[in-house]
C-alpha cells in the first residue's frame, strides 16, 4: 500500500489504481509472421524483476487514464512516473 | 544413525530433561561438488531432496537455502490441503500429493499433524452453483471424493455459518471434500529435512545463490555466498524468487510475483472443526490446534517482493468473514503477514526441464502450493533423476506456453488466485 502521483490527478491512494504489468512490451508489428516461440515470449514471458521495474498503471477509480511508472519492487518505492508515449527516464 | 522418534524415546529423553535429543539435521559446509543441488529449502525443495535420495539413490546432493529452512512460503501459508481441482491434469497432480499426505507422518517418523477435517467450498450465486456442481462431477470422474451440499447441509456441517437468505452474498450451496484438511506447515519442512539428512543430503542454510554458471547450453554449477559449488543438475524451487534465479541463467519465465497475505486471530476454544473456503467473497477460514482462526486473504495485483501487502486486501477479507460468521464480530486479530507467490498465467504450476541442460524449475504454484508439497517433491525428483517428467507432471511443462496447451485452473479450481 502506497501513494501514487497520477500525472493527471495528483497524489492518490494506490487502492484507486489498477496495476497493468510490465511496460514497453510492444505488440508485434507483423503478427501473422510470428513463430509460436515469439508469441509465447510476447504473451506470457515476463521479467518479473526484483528491483527497479518499468510498469503500466491505470487510475481505474479516478481519471481512468493509463501511465507508466518506474518502481523498485523490493521496497515498493516509486522512482518516476511518466505519461504514455513519453520516453522512459534513464536508469 | 538416526534415532527413531517414539514414546520410548520421549520417556528416555524426559529423564535427561530433554537436553540430549539428537540433532534433527546437521549443519554442514558445502562440498566442492554434488550430483545435484536443490535451490530453495522450503517444503517442496526439501521433499525433492528427500525423494531424490530415497527413490532415485542420489545421496550426494545438497539443498541450499538463503535463509533458514521453511522460513519462506512454507511457514507463511494457511496449511490447507485438498485435491478437488477441475482439470484432469491438476486432479492427478494434487490427488497424488494427497495420497502421500495420508501416510506421511508414518513414513517420515515425524508428526506432520495431518488432519482430514474436510474442506468445504461455498457457492454464493447461480454461476457458483453451476461451477461447483460441474467440479464435483469432474472430481468424481477422476476418483476424487466430492459431494455437493445444499444450503441446509452446509449449515449442518458448519453451524456457525450465516445461511440467512438476506445477506449480501447468501450461501446457495457448497462442495465438500472429506479427505481434505490441514497439516502443520513447519513440521513438513522439518520432517523432510530430517529424513533427507538421514540419507546423506547436505542441508546448507544461510547460503544464497548469486549466479548460475553455464557452459554453453548446460549447467556447470552455482555461485553462492558460501562459494562455488560444482554440479551438473540444478533444481530450482524458489517460489516467489524463481524469476530472480531464472534471470541469473538468462531465462525468462511466465511468472509474476505478488504479495499474498494471511492473518490469525487470538486463540479461542474450538469453534470451527473444518476448513471453509469461499471464492466469490474471498474468505478462507480454519482453526489451528492452538485455537487461532487462520484466515487467508488475497493477492495484491502488482509485482512486489516486499512480503507485506496492502491493508485493504485484509479489510475486504474480514468484511466477508464477518458477514458469513457474525459470531466472530468481536474477535481480535493477533498477527498478519505476507509471502511472495509466483503466479503463472494459467494459475497452474511448472515442474519442468528448461532449454538449459541440467536446469530444472519447480515454480508457479501461486497461492496454493502447500497442499502439493509431497507430490511436487516426488514428481520433481523423478524429473531431475530421469531428465524426463513423470506422466503426472508432463502437462506442467514450460513448453505449454508455446504450444498453447495450458492447464487453465484460473477460476476453475474453487479459489480465486
Amino acid at each position: 500500500m502506497f501513494l501514487i502521483n497520477c500525472p493527471y490527478c495528483g497524489e492518490r491512494d494506490q487502492q484507486e489504481f489498477k496495476a497493468g504489468g510490465e511496460a514497453h512490451i510492444e505488440r508485434p508489428k507483423q503478427p501473422t509472421e510470428l513463430s509460436d516461440d515469439e508469441w509465447a515470449e510476447y504473451l506470457f514471458m515476463r521479467k518479473n524483476i526484483k528491483g527497479v521495474q518499468f510498469e503500466r498503471w491505470n487510475h481505474a477509480h479516478g481519471c481512468r487514464k493509463w501511465f507508466n511508472m518506474v518502481r523498485d519492487t523490493s521496497n515498493d518505492e516509486i522512482k518516476a512516473i511518466y505519461k504514455m508515449g513519453e520516453k522512459p527516464p534513464a536508469q | 544413525m538416526r534415532n527413531k522418534y517414539s514414546v520410548f524415546s520421549l520417556i528416555k529423553n524426559a529423564l535427561s530433561y530433554h537436553e540430549n535429543w539428537q540433532r534433527a539435521w546437521k549443519d554442514p559446509a558445502p562440498k566442492k561438488e554434488y550430483d545435484a543441488v536443490i535451490v530453495g529449502g522450503g517444503g517442496h525443495g526439501l521433499a525433492t531432496a528427500y525423494y531424490l535420495a530415497k527413490k532415485h539413490n542420489m545421496n550426494n546432493i545438497a539443498v541450499v537455502e538463503k535463509g533458514w529452512i521453511g522460513g519462506g512460503n512454507t511457514g507463511r501459508n494457511t496449511t490447507i490441503i485438498r485435491s478437488n481441482y477441475l482439470w484432469d491434469a491438476s486432479a492427478g497432480l494434487y490427488d497424488h500429493a494427497l495420497k502421500i499426505w495420508e501416510g506421511l507422518s508414518q513414513e517420515l517418523n515425524y508428526n506432520v499433524m495431518f488432519s482430514q477435517r474436510g474442506v468445504m467450498n461455498l457457492a454464493h450465486n447461480l454461476q457458483d452453483v453451476r461451477d461447483l456442481k460441474r467440479r464435483t462431477h469432474a472430481n468424481r470422474l477422476n476418483g476424487i471424493d466430492a459431494v455437493y451440499l445444499s444450503t441446509e447441509e452446509v449449515k449442518k456441517f458448519c453451524p456457525i455459518i450465516n445461511t440467512s437468505p438476506d445477506i449480501r452474498y447468501p450461501v446457495l450451496g457448497g462442495t465438500l471434500q472429506r479427505r481434505a484438511g490441514t497439516a502443520r506447515h513447519d513440521a513438513v519442512a522439518w520432517g523432510y529435512a530430517r529424513g533427507a539428512d538421514a540419507m546423506g543430503v547436505d542441508i546448507i542454510q544461510n547460503c544464497e545463490v548469486k549466479g548460475i554458471k553455464r557452459n554453453g547450453d548446460s549447467v556447470e554449477g552455482i555461485e553462492t555466498t558460501k562459494g562455488f559449488i560444482k554440479t551438473k543438475k540444478v533444481g530450482v524451487v524458489a517460489a516467489g524468487h524463481s524469476s530472480v534465479i531464472a534471470n541469473m541463467a538468462g531465462l525468462r519465465l511466465p511468472l509474476e510475483s505478488k504479495p499474498l497475505q494471511a492473518l490469525v486471530s487470538e486463540p479461542v476454544k474450538p469453534i470451527i472443526d473444518t476448513v471453509v473456503m469461499s471464492n466469490a467473497v474471498h474468505a478462507y477460514v480454519s482453526q489451528s490446534d492452538k485455537g487461532e482462526l487462520v484466515i487467508g486473504a488475497g493477492t495484491d495485483d502488482y509485482v512486489s517482493y516486499t512480503q507485506k501487502g496492502s491493508h485493504q486486501i485484509v479489510e475486504g477479507t474480514l468484511n466477508a468473514i464477518l458477514e458469513l460468521y457474525p459470531i466472530f464480530s468481536r474477535m481480535r486479530m493477533l498477527r498478519q503477514w505476507g509471502g511472495i507467490v509466483d503466479i503463472c498465467p494459467d494459475a497452474s504450476p511448472i515442474l519442468s526441464k528448461t532449454s538449459i541442460k541440467g536446469l530444472y524449475f519447480n515454480c508457479g504454484w501461486g497461492t496454493g502450493g502447500f497442499k502439493a508439497t509431497p507430490g511436487s517433491g516426488d514428481l520433481f525428483a523423478h524429473t531431475i533423476a530421469n531428465d524426463e517428467p513423470h506422466k503426472l507432471n508432463a502437462a506442467f511443462n514450460l513448453n505449454r506456453f508455446v504450444s498453447g496447451d495450458l492447464v487453465d485452473e484460473h477460476g476453475a479450481a474453487a479459489v480465486a488466485h
